[in-house]
């Protein structure tokens, strides 16, 4: 392992934890605003609002006795996803994606029965999964079902795009592919697989997993440079409203492609990690600093969409294959 | 647009140093209180507390206070007792400290406070009048058993001392004592024991009480010693090992044989002492010597000396907050619990480094053993940790057991580490354990070690716990510091590892 000097990280633009803080979290989200997005039940219902899709919601349950009318509703699903409604990094989500008669079959392949399913209920409510173990409430989803020229690249799990989101401009994102390591999970830190998007087209511009460069995807052996993001342009307008939705300044919004429905919004993150730059290749604050000094901020997401895809494209700056 | 609205940040910050700093320099220039701690003459503060309750009575009590110990000098005497009447009584041959009021009801604590300081000297001291031994009877049998004890001490020995000396070695349990001597022991208290039988040999002797002077020990009790009058002097002698001489730390409270303590009107009396060392500088000390209020202002050597222990550890977590603050922010170590580590520290500054970390490390190894076979139960977090802090006590109160039998009396310091926060630490720990695997744990919790060392080391320095008691007001720089660090947002060194593969895109 070896060393950057800070003049060199600086001249790349990269954004430290510490001026993240400071600067950005803690001077455009204001706290006010942090139940909406740590609650995915209220950022749900706020979202929809503002003509933003989320997968659609089957059964919220609050109280113990809820659990028996989720039984009734199970009965009649092929799949569908339970998640704690305050739960972080994807901790306490089961997700169903079949039948085998009375059982559920998880996405791992393993049975499960309905008892084992209310079990996992109530320990939800009891708040198991939730921040310093707070009361919580369950939420359940209708599954996502990845579209299929995303699909083949995760290893398990459904991939999902990762766009931060400054001041209603989506100044940044990428691409998180689940691997064998991270155990079918989407977080970078946990070993999944981040390959950054140019922001102008939807497509691929490099890959990392570990914070090292890849080229192919370590268990689908995959090459990761062509990949290209559909329906791009409507994504980041998508990402964009979040703003109008929640008020944060300074977000990561977490969305998924959805084989019927098309893109829908997964979750939202007031403290978007800094992993995004090295996916990229490139350094936030250039980017962060070229909206900060907007004389005349656009009004409508779909005009900072626009916005951002002509001022952070990488067009005219052809993505640079990597010396490993 | 950013830099405008810091500024008055900035000033503010700068004050605020100015101020410490100044202040600081200020006092050192007044009154004279020196940078470093070697410059200084230490001065005792022994504060003896005495509670008792009324009984609606008048109440007369009398403290016996020390009269020229060895090897001290009093530099003032200050008593406080709200209401009552106070006075210093000199009757044969012994002070006594006398607190009067007419109705008293209700717990009562009084105080007494000596200042002394280390006098050589003072060591030899002579009596005005050659004291004589007591006439002592005895009953049959103890009176033949005596006579052979002394018989045998006496063939063994030449002078007072000697003798004195072979007949501690005598009464000790492990010197294969005879019958006669086991009969004696069983039956009285040692102490009176060995001075009615000197008595008996025709050497004058009497029981002393001492304090042990350790720094910042608060209910600290009298500890007995022997002393015999040689025809010239008393000399003082350890009744359990017949070591002779009064070691450098130990004052003796008590000397002439009288009570201790005697009290009309109340009950259940109690008499604890405390006691500080303070450094002061030898200008401060004639200043203290000509005026009993010397002390100045923005010091804590006014308070009550229980208080003043404490404050003394207090003013040290400043600097363990502002080494977490910098390994954190600047260097960005990841440490499990934001404060554990000071936590830790302070408990180190008890136990010593070494003995420490090794309880530290079983505790928590053994508790994050157990904690997994709670995991398996399910628990609701608060009863779990509640389990937890349950079973921690379990685990210290084991290792101390097992520590001592092993004949390692740092066993027993595992019981200064806060028990609540050992808890929540092996909580967390298996909570990362289990959501980020063993490699995390690792990580954090050398994180956490290494920053509690850190901050050990510092709390630990003499100069460190010098400056930050005698100069409170330094304070101020400690916490611009802090400020400023909540401001700095450039790269932590962690990160100069991290991003290094962003080398490439250069």
């Amino acid at each position: 392992m070896g060393w950057i000097s800070p003049f060199k990280l600086n001249q790349l633009g990269m954004l430290n934890m510490n001026r993240r803080n400071v600067d950005y979290i803690s001077r455009y989200n204001s706290r006010a605003f942090y139940p909406l997005v740590d609650n995915k039940l209220k950022t749900k219902l706020v979202v929809a609002e503002y003509d933003v899709p989320t997968p659609r919601l089957l059964q919220v349950v609050r109280q113990q006795h809820e659990i028996s009318r989720f039984r009734e509703i199970a009965a009649d699903l092929k799949g569908f996803a339970i998640k704690p409604a305050k739960g972080s990094g994807g901790k306490g989500i089961t997700v169903i994606t079949g039948r085998d008669n009375e059982d559920y079959v998880k996405a791992s392949g393993a049975r499960v029965n309905i008892s084992y399913l209310e079990r996992h209920l109530s320990n939800i409510l009891a708040g198991l999964y939730s921040l310093a173990g707070t009361p919580d409430v369950a939420i359940i989803e209708n599954i996502v079902e990845s579209s299929p020229t995303l699909a083949r690249y995760s290893h398990q799990g459904v991939p999902d795009i990762r766009i931060i989101v400054f001041q209603g401009y989506p100044v940044m994102a990428m691409l998180r592919l689940a691997t064998k390591d991270s155990d079918g999970k989407a977080n970078l830190h946990q070993g999944a697989v981040g390959v950054g998007l140019d922001i102008g087209t939807g497509r691929s511009l490099n890959a990392v997993q570990f914070n090292r460069s890849i080229i192919l995807h370590p268990d689908t052996g995959l090459a990761l440079e062509n990949i290209a993001i559909e329906a791009w342009g409507e994504m980041l307008e998508m990402a964009a409203r979040c703003y109008e939705a929640t008020g944060l300044g300074y977000m990561g919004v977490d969305l998924v492609v959805d084989a019927t429905e098309g893109p829908l919004l997964l979750e939202l993150n007031a403290r978007p990690g800094l992993a995004i730059q090295m996916a990229n290749g490139r350094g936030l604050l250039p980017r962060l600093r070229t909206i900060e000094s907007l004389k005349r901020p656009h009004f409508t997401p779909r005009e900072r969409a626009t916005f951002a895809m002509d001022a952070f494209s990488e067009r005219w700056q052809p993505a640079r294959k990597q010396a490993t | 647009m950013t830099s405008r609205s810091r500024i008055p940040f900035y000033i503010a910050i700068f004050l605020l140093i100015a101020a410490g700093v100044s202040l600081a320099v200020w006092r050192h220039i007044e009154l004279g209180i020196p940078w470093f701690s070697g410059q200084q003459q230490p001065v005792w503060v022994v504060e003896a507390r005495i509670d008792f309750d009324g009984t609606g009575n008048p109440v007369l009590a009398s403290l016996n206070v020390p009269d020229s110990p060895p090897g001290f000098r009093v530099l003032s005497e200050q008593a406080a007792s709200p209401g009552y009447g106070f006075s210093i009584v000199e009757e044969n041959r012994s002070r006594r400290s006398e607190w009067s009021k007419r109705e008293v009801t209700g717990p009562q604590t009084l105080y007494f406070k000596v200042q002394f300081v280390p006098d050589e000297a003072a060591l030899r001291q002579t009596p005005r009048r050659p004291p004589k031994p007591e006439p002592v009877f005895w009953e049959e049998p103890q009176a033949t058993a005596v006579e052979e004890v002394l018989e045998q001490a006496r063939s063994r020995s030449s002078t007072p001392q000697s003798l004195t000396r072979e007949l501690i070695k005598l009464l000790q349990p492990n010197s294969n004592r005879a019958q006669n001597t086991t009969l004696l022991v069983s039956d009285a208290d040692y102490m009176s024991l060995l001075s009615r039988m000197l008595n008996h040999a025709d050497i004058p002797a009497r029981t002393a009480d001492g304090l042990y002077l350790e720094d910042a020990r608060r209910r600290q009790n009298l500890k007995p010693f022997l002393q015999i009058y040689d025809g010239k002097s008393w000399l003082t002698f350890n009744p359990r090992t017949a070591e002779q001489g009064l070691p450098d730390n130990v004052l003796l409270w008590r000397q002439a044989a009288v009570s201790l303590f005697d009290l009309v009107g109340g009950d259940d009396s109690q008499v604890s002492f405390s006691m500080l060392r303070q450094t002061i500088p030898a200008l401060q000390l004639a200043q203290a010597e000509s005026d009993q209020n010397g002390l100045s202002f923005l010091s804590i050597y006014q308070l009550p000396i229980e208080e003043q222990g404490m404050f003394r550890m207090l003013l040290l977590l400043p600097l363990g907050a502002m080494v977490v603050a910098f390994m954190r922010i600047v260097v960005g170590i990841r440490t499990s619990g934001t404060f554990m580590p000071i936590l830790i520290a302070v408990a180190f500054v008890q136990t010593t480094l070494v003995p420490g970390l090794i309880a530290f490390v079983s505790v928590v190894s053994i508790g994050l053993l157990m904690r997994g076979y709670l995991s398996s139960l399910n628990l609701l977090l608060v009863s779990r940790i509640s389990a937890l802090i349950i079973l921690v006590i379990f685990i210290t109160a084991g290792l101390s057991i097992a520590g001592y039998h092993m004949g390692f009396n740092t066993g027993m310091t595992v019981t200064f580490f806060p028990m609540v926060i050992i808890a929540w630490t092996i909580e967390r720990m298996s909570i990362l354990w289990e959501e980020e695997g063993a490699r995390e744990v690792f990580v954090q919790s050398s994180g956490s070690l290494f920053v509690a060392v850190c901050a050990f080391l510092i709390m630990s320095a003499p100069l460190a716990s010098h400056l930050t008691f005698n100069f409170p007001e330094l304070h101020f720089v400690v916490l611009g510091l802090i400020l400023l660090m909540g401001q700095y947002t450039g790269y932590k060194l962690s990160e100069l590892r991290r991003f290094h593969p962003m080398k490439v895109y250069g």
